[in-house]
């Protein structure tokens, strides 16, 4: 810290004394003339002159060399930059298109699945509707059947029941008189008490 | 430099013949030599940087492109689309005189752009191109110029003188800011500098003390290192807006 402090008075003091010294020194250095302002000097005036040759080369070196390389280096970039732009740009295109492609794709498949989905459930139905109408049908064929036969077996049982009541006639008749009755006679009997049955 | 009481801080800047009588015979100093270095390390910069050409630069090259396109962009943004064309003026003038300005803080340099010959040859160069391309584009509109548009003719007598005054303190004041901006700065580092030496005499006292102006010539160094480059853009520009003027339809 200390040292700074000392670095920092001795540079104000320097400086202060300086401006001051400039001032004492200035007055003989103008005596002496600016060496800038000595143009009877042929090295002040010789300066332009070498000065223009020399400026006019380092013109023509820059403008016909040195420029255009940088500037064809530059251009090149930029065009090999746009180029790849471009590339990139059509390869997002591309992609962008494949991308829609694939989602229609999907698109369309589940359409297609759907559609599918439905016409087998649509026919499912149907043959089981045809199944349980065949099912019916032959179920009332069936039950017809089966009815006729009842009917039969129906009509058959009261035809032998005929002969059952004659039989059980004739055999109380010989039971409750010891004489056997005549056969034609029950059966006659047999026929008219029947009749009064609507069977 | 430092002799005796007095300081020659003007020593400097006097020309010396390089190369004995042959430079005394071509008038080549050590201006004219410096002027060749400045522009042989320009030269050399653009060249060993450009030289990979690659897409993607390394810092060199990138150096290069920044000094190319920095320079390009205050020409076109500046002067218009017709700065494309001036571009390589533009360009070699700001290089040559950053150059210049640079070189001459390097010890035992010198600093061409600190004689008054050279500044006012390069702005005299700038007012010339301004009014050859002016009279070339405009024709004789450009003498239109010495007469603001809208200003009452009253007013003439007064404004024109004015205007052409003006117009014609370009070149002094484009080559004097230049000149003295970079004599100041060198006339500063000299007086700082004998200080040191001056203070040398008086023993360890005036060594410990000696810090003091080599500290300030250390801070005087990176100032003209500003100063360096910014004499050599306002030169720059400036010429860029005489020449949007000229080239102004």
């Amino acid at each position: 810290m200390g040292v700074m402090m000392k670095t920092v008075r001795a540079g104000l003091l320097a400086a202060v004394s300086g401006v001051s010294l400039l001032a004492m020194a200035a007055p003989g250095a103008y005596a002496a003339g600016m060496p800038q302002l000595d143009f009877h000097n042929p090295l002040v005036t010789g300066q332009v002159i070498w000065g223009a040759v020399i400026f006019l080369g380092f013109y023509l070196v820059l403008s016909r060399v040195m420029l255009p390389r940088v500037g064809r280096v530059l251009e090149d970039r930029s065009t090999r930059i746009s180029n790849d732009l471009d590339v990139a740009r059509a390869a997002k295109q591309d992609a962008d298109k494949a991308v829609a492609e694939l989602q229609q794709a999907r698109k369309d498949a589940l359409a297609e699945a759907q559609a599918n989905l439905q016409k087998a459930l649509d026919e499912e139905q149907r043959a089981a509707e045809q199944k349980m109408q065949e099912i019916n049908a032959r179920l009332a064929s069936e039950i017809s059947e089966a009815e006729q036969r009842v009917a039969a077996e129906k009509s058959r049982a009261f035809a032998a029941l005929k002969d059952i009541a004659a039989d059980t006639t004739q055999a109380l008749v010989s039971r409750l008189t010891g004489t056997a009755a005549d056969a034609s006679l029950v059966a006659q009997k047999v026929e008219g008490a029947s009749a009064h049955l609507s069977l | 430099m430092a002799g005796g009481s007095s300081i020659d801080v003007l020593g400097q800047f006097e020309l010396h013949p390089v190369l004995g009588g042959l430079g005394e015979a071509l008038r080549f100093s050590q201006s004219p030599l410096y002027m060749l270095v400045a522009v042989c390390l320009v030269l050399a910069f653009l060249y060993f940087g450009m030289r990979p050409a690659a897409v993607v630069p390394g810092r060199f090259q990138a150096a290069a492109e920044v000094a190319y396109e920095f320079i390009r962009n205050m020409a076109v943004d500046t002067i218009g689309p017709e700065g494309a064309a001036f571009f390589p003026f533009i360009f070699t003038l700001f290089f040559f005189i950053l150059a210049g300005n640079y070189i001459g803080l390097l010890p035992f340099s010198f600093t061409f752009t600190s004689h008054i010959a050279v500044t006012l040859a390069l702005a005299l160069l700038v007012f010339l191109l301004s009014v050859i391309v002016s009279l070339k584009v405009q024709g004789f509109r450009f003498f239109a110029h010495f007469m603001p548009a809208g200003a009452s003719l009253a007013l003439a007598p007064l404004l024109i003188p004015i205007e052409i005054l003006s117009f014609l303190s370009r070149p002094v004041s484009l080559s004097i800011r230049l000149f003295a901006n970079m004599v100041a700065g060198h006339v500063m580092f000299d007086i700082f500098a004998s200080f040191v030496v001056m203070l040398a005499g008086f023993g360890v006292v005036g060594d410990v003390f000696a810090i003091g102006p080599i500290a300030i010539n250390m801070a005087l160094v990176a100032l003209e290192l500003l100063v360096g480059v910014l004499q050599a853009y306002v030169f720059a520009i400036l010429t860029c807006i005489y020449l949007r003027e000229a080239v102004a339809h």
